[in-house]
């Protein structure tokens, strides 16, 4: 048995039952690391010393007699937006490179209290604009299914690492799908929880409303388990819920009920126009495959869909062109050498600091903004935000749970958008909704051959224990198990080695 | 003023009060003076990324009281927004404040002044945060402090009710006097937690509103009055010449005695106001705002009133004793202590807030406390002492304190009551002026005063006066020395 292809429950388990080490769990996947990342690039920032460091903590409480904790010995990576005590936190810019925190996220402290070891920090586009991960202001992610393509974004890194076996479950964050949309492209579960059920202390912000931490991980269960580690209340963060966090696992774990009973809708916006059939029939066999299993299946409705993607790039870049403001060269991160008063010191550190993509969001969102263009732009945004979360509230008042693609199209070619903000845009159209409503989704894989493709689930707030048995569900009978992507070149995410599609 | 009857003065004055709260608005950094730079700091309020704040409850519990004491509707739900500029004391880019949806609004002071009752409107009141503070190098190149980044600040808004600069003086006066009764800060112009910025137009009688000039750069009281008068003369002597006012902002020298213009690059700010996705709408609901009210303490309108009627003070008494609430609180003390308010009033005002200005303290700095206040009073009663010798005690009680009894007789202050010790010193000074002695014999009544003054001197001022008084008239009208027996009876109790 290789260690690598033990998902977090399994490895969690063989290590607390002592059948395995914690520190070889780690340095299996370092050498994977070493072994795939000089042509996957999912890591900014790779941290040996501290992953074994964390693995040899998890054998020693082990040979005390200490309780193995949920997640010990699980080598874990870290989108790189999410603020690490000690270990240099970038946000894939260069206007924060050098920059080590002297703080932890909670997300990322729960992880490390549940015996987690952190194997590094992953590529992201800069400050997670963006859908590619060629936003980088380092260097770009490649899909390890298929090197040719992006992995989407902006959790590219920690999605790759996944699917690549460099990481058997990572924390990403999803704004306007930037855990859902990458996991999708990728072939691996991406979770994004409701907003408010994880605390975003220590999570650098773009769209401080919108903003939620999730998890990729190689399938549903390994995403109950982690979502259980990292959600909860938290009085650091004034906008994190104080709703009791159910045993996500053991739910699973327990419940026979799988799909039967549960009412599915798919809204017809999701599956109009510019999707790609591949995806399209993907989707289809897999609400097919729900509906076998018991589940009762209805189209339905989001009327204001449309508007969704517009209201988003106002809201959003509002919210970041304030929350990139701190960037200003006087305390931390890059300051331009070039001399002057401090109007040019201000200029020149972000001028020379932000990527293209991040100034046109800050200019963006200072427009939308400003005095005079204020209630034409963002309060009709928020507006639009209401009627979407409306849509949905309806919705929901039919159904338990909705059932749509995650992305429009499975992974395209490394710079084949890169010239066109708007294409690339509309890579979040199906995901964007759920953000601005606040519910969370989560995206299974579900192609059968070909390029992976995300059935995406979204649900009520609060309603992650249904979107996992729903997921879970889908995984039993669809009988989908991970595969880590191995050779260079195009290869399938599933099916191949592990059973079939279908 | 130059101003005369051509021109009504429309003044609104926008004040800042910091918050006399342990820890700083949105992090639990403390809240402190004179700290070495920036030792005072945290992720939070240094605008580290990933950093979010988390409403100071005692923060908010303070502007309510505060929005109750100033009669405002305390809104069920108000929100914080962000006012986006850049400046290296704003670390995050933004300062947290309120906009939209302040936490109280429409409010009311009443004061009476000069024999005349005022009234001025509360627009709002809200809660903020404060900036760091900049350090320009003598060298050139500047330090930032960021210990005050993020300390609690109330921004009180006036309508523009105010219609002169001692007017705005004096509503300053009652807003800061009615915030020193809540608690909530200690309201010290000079050390800036009160802060106070003004609009100023002129109006021509029957005429369309005028154009604002903001004035900045108060810091005293003294300083608000004498800027505005400055600033009213200078629009009325451009209005006069048929100039126009230039909307801008102007800075007080108070050195120089001017505003002067301060526009800079930076003047057309848009703040790009929105509200703060890191804070939930701040909802307060009225059984929390009730229990806020009913925990409020004694505001100073109604202590200046309960004075006059509980203690039957005049209204300039009870105006005095209601400057600070320890003001009242140690009349209130020694008025339980003592049978006469009004002489407790008297030695208060007087004597006690005059060798307390000179030693520059507060009544509550002070280590006289209103036991020993009225026991010096019973000691005067009591002729021990007299009120002349009370002056130095009340001196060594106000500032080094100490009990009122053993200090009189260590300094020597013990007022002579004994008829055979005055008996030999009224003869001695009625053999050494005869001929005062005769005038009064003669029907000159005035003749005694000066007669009773030279005994007070030959004993130090610690004769029993009124025994004196009647040793003289016994002595003068030819009675003999020890005579008259039962003189000694009445000699010390009056």
């Amino acid at each position: 048995m290789d260690v690598l292809d033990l998902s977090a429950r399994q490895l969690a388990a063989a290590i607390a039952r002592r059948e395995l080490r914690a520190v070889d769990a780690a340095r299996a996947y370092l050498d994977a690391i070493a072994a795939a990342d000089g042509e996957v690039r999912a890591y900014l920032r790779v941290t040996p010393d501290r992953a074994l460091a964390d693995a040899t903590a998890v054998d020693a409480g082990i040979e005390r007699g200490v309780a193995a904790p949920p997640l010990g010995g699980v080598p874990a990576a870290v989108k790189d937006n999410m603020c690490t005590l000690g270990v240099e936190t970038n946000c894939g810019s260069r206007v924060l490179a050098g920059f080590v925190p002297p703080y932890e996220s909670t997300a990322t402290s729960r992880l490390w209290q549940a015996g987690a070891a952190l194997l590094g920090k992953t590529n992201l586009d800069e400050f997670a604009m963006g859908s590619s991960t060629e936003n980088s202001g380092f260097f770009k992610t490649r899909n390890p299914r298929d090197r040719g393509t992006v992995p989407g974004g902006s959790s590219g890194g920690s999605a790759a690492a996944v699917a690549a076996g460099e990481a058997l479950l990572a924390l990403g964050s999803d704004t306007g799908g930037s855990v859902r949309q990458p996991a999708a492209l990728c072939g691996v579960v991406g979770m994004k929880p409701t907003y408010g059920r994880v605390s975003r202390w220590g999570l650098i912000a773009f769209a401080s409303s919108l903003d939620v931490i999730g998890t990729l991980t190689r399938d549903v269960g390994d995403c109950a388990l982690a979502l259980g580690v990292i959600a909860g209340h938290d009085p650091r963060d004034a906008t994190c819920a104080a709703s009791p966090v159910p045993d996500f696992l053991a739910a699973l774990e327990a419940g026979e009920a799988g799909a039967a009973g549960v009412r599915i809708g798919v809204p017809r916006e999701y599956l109009g126009p510019g999707i790609e059939p591949a995806v399209r029939d993907a989707v289809t066999r897999a609400v097919g495959v729900l509906e076998a299993a018991g589940a009762g299946v209805d189209e339905c409705s989001l009327p204001h869909t449309e508007h969704a993607l517009a209201a988003y790039y106002i809201v959003a870049p509002a919210e970041a062109s304030s929350n990139l403001a701190r960037y200003d060269g006087v305390r931390f991160g890059h300051r331009a050498a070039a001399g002057g008063d401090l109007y040019d010191m201000y200029c020149w550190t972000r001028g020379e600091g932000f990527g293209p993509e991040v100034k046109r969001r800050i200019m963006l969102g200072t427009f939308a903004l400003a005095s005079g263009y204020y209630d034409a732009y963002y309060r009709k945004a928020q507006q639009v935000r209401a009627l979407v979360a409306r849509d949905f509230a309806a919705a929901f008042a039919r159904f338990d749970v909705l059932a749509a693609p995650t992305s429009p199209t499975v992974a395209f070619p490394l710079g084949s958008r890169a010239g066109d903000p708007l294409a690339m845009y509309m890579s979040d159209a199906l995901t964007i909704p759920a953000n601005l409503a606040g519910i969370p989704a989560i995206s299974v894989p579900c192609a059968a051959d070909g390029l992976p493709v995300g059935l995406q689930l979204l649900g009520p707030a609060f309603s992650e224990a249904l979107l996992l048995r729903v997921g879970h569900a889908y995984e039993r009978a669809a009988g989908t198990t991970f595969s880590r992507a191995r050779a260079a070149g195009r290869e399938t995410p599933r099916g191949r080695e592990g059973g079939t599609g279908r | 003023m130059s101003v005369g009857e051509q021109y009504q003065v429309v003044i609104g004055l926008e004040v800042h009060v910091e918050l006399a709260t342990r820890t700083k608005a949105f992090c639990s950094c403390p809240v402190a003076f004179g700290a070495p730079p920036n030792t005072l700091v945290c992720p939070v309020c240094l605008g580290l990324p990933g950093a979010l704040p988390v409403v100071n409850e005692r923060a908010v519990e303070y502007a309510v009281r505060a929005g109750l004491a100033l009669n405002c509707h305390i809104a069920a739900t108000s929100l914080f927004a962000r006012k986006n500029y850049f400046y290296p004391d704003l670390p995050k880019g933004y300062q947290i404040t309120q906009y939209e949806s302040p936490l109280a609004s429409g409010g009311q002071i009443e004061f009476a002044a000069g024999g005349e009752q005022h009234r001025v409107g509360i627009t709002r009141v809200h809660l903020e945060e404060d900036t760091g503070k900049l350090v320009h190098q003598p060298g050139g190149g500047s330090l930032v402090d960021f210990n005050r980044c993020g300390v609690p600040l109330l921004e009180i808004v006036s309508e523009p009710d105010i219609r002169s600069a001692e007017e705005a003086r004096l509503y300053l006066q009652e807003l800061r006097t009615l915030l020193l009764f809540t608690g909530i800060s200690d309201v010290r112009m000079e050390e800036g937690s009160l802060r106070c910025d003004a609009n100023i137009s002129l109006r021509a009688a029957g005429g369309p509103p005028g154009t604002l000039v903001e004035v900045k750069n108060m810091n005293s009281f003294r300083s608000v009055k004498l800027a505005l008068e400055h600033e009213a003369a200078r629009q009325a002597r451009l209005l006069s010449a048929g100039e126009r006012i230039v909307r801008e902002t102007r800075h007080w020298d108070e050195t120089r005695g001017i505003t002067f213009s301060s526009r800079s690059k930076e003047e057309a700010h848009d703040y790009r106001y929105f509200p703060e996705p890191d804070l939930p709408p701040l909802a307060l609901d009225p059984g929390y705002v009730e229990r806020v009210r009913a925990a409020l303490p004694e505001l100073p309108a109604a202590r200046r009133e309960r004075l006059q009627r509980q203690y039957g003070l005049p209204p300039y008494d009870a105006g005095v004793l209601t400057a600070t609430p320890q003001l009242g609180d140690f009349f209130e003390g020694c008025a339980r202590l003592h049978p006469d308010a009004k002489t407790v009033s008297n030695w208060l005002l007087g004597d006690v807030l005059r060798i307390l200005n000179e030693t520059r303290r507060e009544i509550q700095d002070s280590p006289l406390t209103p036991a020993a206040l009225s026991r010096v009073l019973g000691l005067i009663d009591a002729g021990t002492i007299s009120g002349r010798t009370a002056k130095p005690l009340l001196e060594e009680l106000v500032r080094a304190g100490g009990d009122p009894d053993q200090l009189a007789v260590k300094l020597g202050l013990l007022q002579i009551s004994d008829e055979a010790a005055l008996q030999a010193t009224v003869d001695e000074v009625v053999r050494a002026c005869p001929e005062v002695a005769a005038d009064f014999r003669a029907g000159k009544e005035k003749a005694l005063t000066f007669l009773v003054g030279q005994v007070m001197k030959r004993t130090a001022g610690r004769a029993n006066p009124q025994l004196v008084n009647r040793l003289l008239r016994e002595r003068l009208a030819g009675g003999t020395p020890g005579g008259g027996q039962g003189g000694g009876q009445g000699g010390g109790r009056s």
